[in-house]
C-alpha cells in the first residue's frame, strides 16, 4: 500500500517537475517585453473602461499613453486633469491641462411645453424611433424621450424624469466621457464648459424650424429672433438655421440674455435668485421658476 | 401542387375585405401636395415657384440623377407653396402644394378609352417614355422603372417577371387592376418585352385571386410567350427574389440583382402605368389605392391622384371608425403607420389599412425563448434573433457577414416571435448603420 502512495507521488512529481521546465522554457524563449510604465500608468487610470478617451479601455489609453511623444489630444475626461498630471510624472512628460465639461441636454421640450401628437409603440430605443419618423410630437429635432442616452451611461450620471420625459444629467457624476453625445440620435447632448459651482447658462433647444413652426410644436422652442444675440455684451451668441447657440468660451454667464429671450429658450440652471427690484416681476417669477425646474420641476404632472 | 418559394414564409390571415369593390375613381380633391420624393434614389428638383400655373401632367420636379424619377402634376391650378411638409417618411420633406382648379390637362395627353394594341415605338424610344413620364415600382418599392429596363451591357434577359403576388394581407390594388384593366395591363407587358428584348413573360399571381387569374390568362393566351403563374398563398412571395424562386425556380445569389440571373421583374401596376405612359403619353400621376379596415363601412379601391390627402381616401370609403389605433399606409406586414392623416398619397401608396386600437397595440415583449421560429420562417435563410442582438450591441462587423444586408424587412420574423421581440425594428437598424459604413468604405 505504502508503495503505491509512494509510486505515485514520485510520478507526479516528476510530471510537475517537467511540465514545470517545460512552462519555464517556454516562457523566456517567447517572452514579449512589455513596457513596465504601462501598468503604472494604467493603474492611475480610473478602471472604468467607458471609451470616453477613444480608446477601446483603460489598458489601450495607457498604451498610448506610453508611446504618444506628448500628450497632446489624449485626454481621460474621467480622471480629469489630476490623473493626467500623475500620469505625465509617471512618464516624465507634460500634461495638457484641459478645462472640466459636462454634459448638458439640449431640450426643454417636457409634455406640457410640447403636446403629443401620436403615440409611439415601436421597439423602445431613440435610434429606432428616429429612423421611423420625427417623433410624437411636432418637433422633429427634440427629445425622443425613450432614453438611449440613460443606457449609454455606465456612471448613473443622466435619469429621466418621469414628469417631463426627458432626461436630467447629475453634475456632480458626470464624467463627460460622451456616451450619452455619441448615443442621441438628435444630437441633443453637448458636453459643455464646466463653470464655478456648476453654473450654466444654454440654449436648450435644437430646433432649426422657422420661428412660426418651431413655436408651434413647442412652447419653450427657440424662434431665432436674434434678440439674445443683439443684447449679449460678449459676442458669444450666433444665430444659425433659426437656432441660438451659446459658445461657452465666450460667455461670461450675464444672465441677460436670459431674461431677453421671449420664449424661455435659455436656460439659466444653479444661479442665485434675482433681486426682486431689478428685474421686472413677471421676468423675476420666470426666472425663479427655472431655478426651480434644476432641482425639483414643480409642475406635478402625471407621467408621460 | 402549386409553385411558390422554398425557404421560410407566413400566411397571416388574408382579410382581402376589398377584393369585390370596384375600382372607382375618387373626386378631384380641393388642394393637393405633391412631395419631391416619391422614390428611391435622389430627391426630383422643384421647377415651379410659388403662383405658377400648372395644367395636369405637366412636370413639376424634374429627375435628380439617373435613378431618380420625374414629378407630375396631378391637378391643374396654382401653386401656392412650395415647402417641407410631413409625408409618408414621417418627416417634413420639400413638397410642392397646389390649390386645384379645374382639371385641365396637357393637350399631349390621349384621354380616350379605347384600347391601343400595335406597339409603334423602339425599345430606345420606350424606355425615354418610362424615364420621362416618372414611373417607379407600383408595388410599394418605388424604384425608378427606366433604371431596370436599362440593360446594363453585358448582361442579357432572358425572362420578364410580372408581380401580381400581392402578398400583402388586406391589399387589392394589383388584384383589382388585373380584372378590370386586363387588356392594357398586357399590352404593357407587351411593351416591357419590346423594351427588354426577351420573348418570354411570366405573371405570377397567388391562387387567392382566381377571377385576376381567369381575366388575365384568357387575355395573355392571344399572345404568344406569356404565362399566368398561379402560385400558392405565402407571403413574402411579393418580393424579388421570392417570386423569381417561385415562378422561374431561380435563385438570386447574396447581394444579386435578378438581372443576374438574367430574369428583371416587374409591378402589374408598372405595366398598367407603362401602357399609359406609351400609348397614351399620360405620365404618372394617379394610381390605384386600396382602402380598407375591419371597422371601416366601405372598403374600396380607388383610383387616386397623387397628392390627395389621406383623410380625404378614408372619408370616401365611410369616414374613419372610432377607437382607430392606427392607419397603415402600405399593407399591414411592412407598411408604416402614419402620424398625420393629412398626408399625401404618392406614387408607392398601394393601400391604406385602418387598424382599431385592439387590434393595432404591440404585445408586451418578453424574454426570447431560443424557440428558433424567426430561422424557420426568414424567407432569407438568416438568423433573425442573431442579427437584432447584434444590432442592439452594435457589433457590426458580426452583422455584416451574419449578412444582415440581405434582409428584406419583409417582417416575417417579427411576425411570428412568440416573445413579440420587435426584432425587424433592431434588424433595420442594424441595416442602416451597416449600410453606412460599407457606403463610407467604398
Amino acid at each position: 500500500m505504502s508503495q503505491i502512495v509512494l509510486f505515485t507521488l514520485i510520478t507526479l512529481s516528476a510530471v510537475g517537475a517537467l511540465a514545470a521546465l517545460i512552462l519555464y522554457v517556454v516562457a523566456q524563449k517567447f517572452k514579449v517585453y512589455e513596457d513596465p510604465r504601462i501598468d503604472q500608468v494604467e493603474e492611475i487610470l480610473p478602471a472604468a473602461n467607458c471609451g470616453g478617451c477613444g480608446f477601446a479601455g483603460c489598458r489601450n489609453f495607457a498604451e498610448a499613453l506610453v508611446k504618444a511623444d506628448d500628450f497632446g489630444s489624449l485626454y481621460c475626461p474621467v480622471g480629469g486633469n489630476d490623473c493626467m498630471e500623475q500620469a505625465a510624472s509617471i512618464l516624465g512628460k507634460e500634461a495638457v491641462a484641459v478645462e472640466p465639461t459636462v454634459a448638458v441636454v439640449r431640450c426643454a421640450g417636457s409634455c406640457d411645453k410640447r403636446p403629443v401628437q401620436n403615440k409611439y409603440d415601436g421597439a423602445k430605443s431613440c435610434s429606432i424611433a428616429s429612423a421611423t419618423y420625427q417623433g410624437e410630437t411636432g418637433c422633429q429635432y427634440g427629445c425622443l424621450g425613450l432614453g438611449e442616452c440613460v443606457d449609454a451611461c455606465t456612471f448613473d450620471a443622466i435619469h429621466m424624469n418621469p414628469e417631463t420625459g426627458l432626461p436630467e444629467v447629475v453634475d456632480d457624476k458626470c464624467t463627460a466621457c460622451g456616451a450619452c453625445v455619441e448615443a442621441c440620435p438628435n444630437d441633443i447632448i453637448e458636453l459643455r464648459k464646466k463653470a464655478k459651482k456648476d453654473r450654466k447658462i444654454y440654449v436648450s433647444c435644437v430646433n432649426k424650424d422657422k420661428g412660426a413652426v418651431a413655436k408651434k410644436a413647442c412652447e419653450v422652442a427657440c424662434i431665432g429672433c436674434k434678440k439674445c444675440q443683439k443684447i449679449c455684451p460678449f459676442d458669444a451668441i450666433t444665430v444659425e438655421n433659426f437656432l441660438a447657440y451659446i459658445d461657452p468660451e465666450k460667455c461670461k454667464l450675464c444672465r441677460k440674455c436670459v431674461l431677453e429671450c421671449p420664449t424661455s429658450a435659455i436656460q439659466e440652471i444653479n444661479f442665485p435668485p434675482r433681486k426682486e427690484k431689478k428685474a421686472p416681476a413677471e421676468t423675476a417669477t420666470n426666472a425663479e421658476k427655472k431655478d426651480n425646474n434644476s432641482s425639483e420641476p414643480e409642475k406635478k404632472e402625471e407621467s408621460c | 401542387m402549386l409553385k411558390t418559394f422554398a425557404k421560410g414564409g407566413v400566411h397571416p390571415a388574408e382579410n382581402k375585405l376589398s377584393a369585390k369593390s370596384a375600382i372607382e375613381v375618387l373626386p378631384l380633391p380641393k388642394k393637393v401636395v405633391i412631395p419631391i420624393a416619391q422614390h428611391i434614389g435622389a430627391p426630383a428638383k422643384p421647377l415651379v415657384k410659388k403662383g405658377d400655373e400648372v395644367k395636369v401632367g405637366q412636370v413639376i420636379a424634374e429627375s435628380g440623377g439617373f435613378v431618380s424619377a420625374n414629378i407630375h402634376s396631378s391637378v391643374s391650378g396654382k401653386v401656392t407653396k412650395v415647402d417641407n411638409v410631413i409625408d409618408s417618411s414621417g418627416y417634413p420633406r420639400m413638397s410642392v402644394l397646389i390649390d386645384v382648379d379645374g382639371d385641365e390637362w396637357l393637350e399631349t395627353i390621349d384621354r380616350s378609352d379605347n384600347l391601343v394594341t400595335d406597339i409603334s415605338m423602339s425599345a430606345e424610344d420606350i424606355v425615354k417614355r418610362v424615364m420621362e413620364s416618372g414611373i417607379v415600382g407600383l408595388g410599394g418599392a418605388t424604384f425608378p422603372s427606366h433604371v431596370k429596363l436599362s440593360v446594363p451591357k453585358g448582361k442579357t434577359v432572358e425572362v420578364l417577371v410580372l408581380n401580381g403576388v400581392e402578398c400583402e394581407p388586406y391589399l387589392t390594388s394589383d388584384d383589382r387592376l388585373m380584372l378590370e384593366k386586363a387588356e392594357e395591363m398586357i399590352v404593357g407587358v407587351r411593351i416591357l418585352m419590346k423594351a427588354l428584348n426577351v420573348s418570354r413573360a411570366i405573371i405570377g399571381i397567388e391562387n387567392n385571386k382566381p377571377e385576376s387569374i381567369k381575366s388575365v390568362t384568357k387575355v395573355a393566351s392571344r399572345y404568344t410567350g406569356i404565362e399566368v403563374a398561379p402560385l400558392k398563398v405565402k407571403y413574402p412571395q411579393g418580393g424579388e427574389k421570392q417570386l423569381l424562386k417561385a415562378a422561374i425556380k431561380r435563385e438570386v445569389p447574396s447581394g444579386a440583382l435578378p438581372l443576374d440571373v438574367g430574369a428583371v421583374v416587374h409591378n402589374v401596376g408598372t405595366a398598367f402605368a407603362v401602357y399609359e405612359a406609351v400609348q397614351k403619353n399620360k405620365p404618372l400621376f394617379e394610381r390605384v389605392v386600396t382602402v380598407t379596415g375591419k371597422k371601416l363601412s366601405k372598403p374600396s379601391n380607388f383610383m387616386v391622384r397623387v397628392g390627395t390627402p389621406v383623410n380625404q381616401l378614408i372619408d370616401a370609403a365611410g369616414g374613419l371608425p372610432e377607437n382607430t389605433g392606427k392607419v397603415i399606409n402600405g399593407g399591414p406586414m411592412m407598411g408604416k403607420a402614419l402620424n398625420s392623416l393629412d398626408v399625401a398619397v404618392t406614387k408607392g401608396t398601394s393601400g391604406l389599412v385602418i387598424m382599431d386600437d385592439t387590434e393595432s397595440v404591440r404585445r408586451a415583449e418578453s424574454n426570447c425563448i431560443k424557440c428558433a421560429k424567426c430561422v424557420d420562417v426568414c424567407p432569407m435563410g438568416l438568423e433573425p434573433h442573431l442579427l437584432s442582438k447584434l444590432a442592439k450591441k452594435q457589433i457590426h462587423d458580426k452583422l455584416e457577414t451574419e449578412r444582415v444586408m440581405d434582409c428584406m424587412e419583409c417582417g416575417s420574423c417579427s411576425f411570428e416571435c412568440p416573445a413579440s421581440i420587435p426584432l425587424l425594428d433592431y434588424i433595420r437598424l442594424g441595416k442602416n448603420r451597416v449600410g453606412q459604413i460599407m457606403r463610407a468604405r467604398k
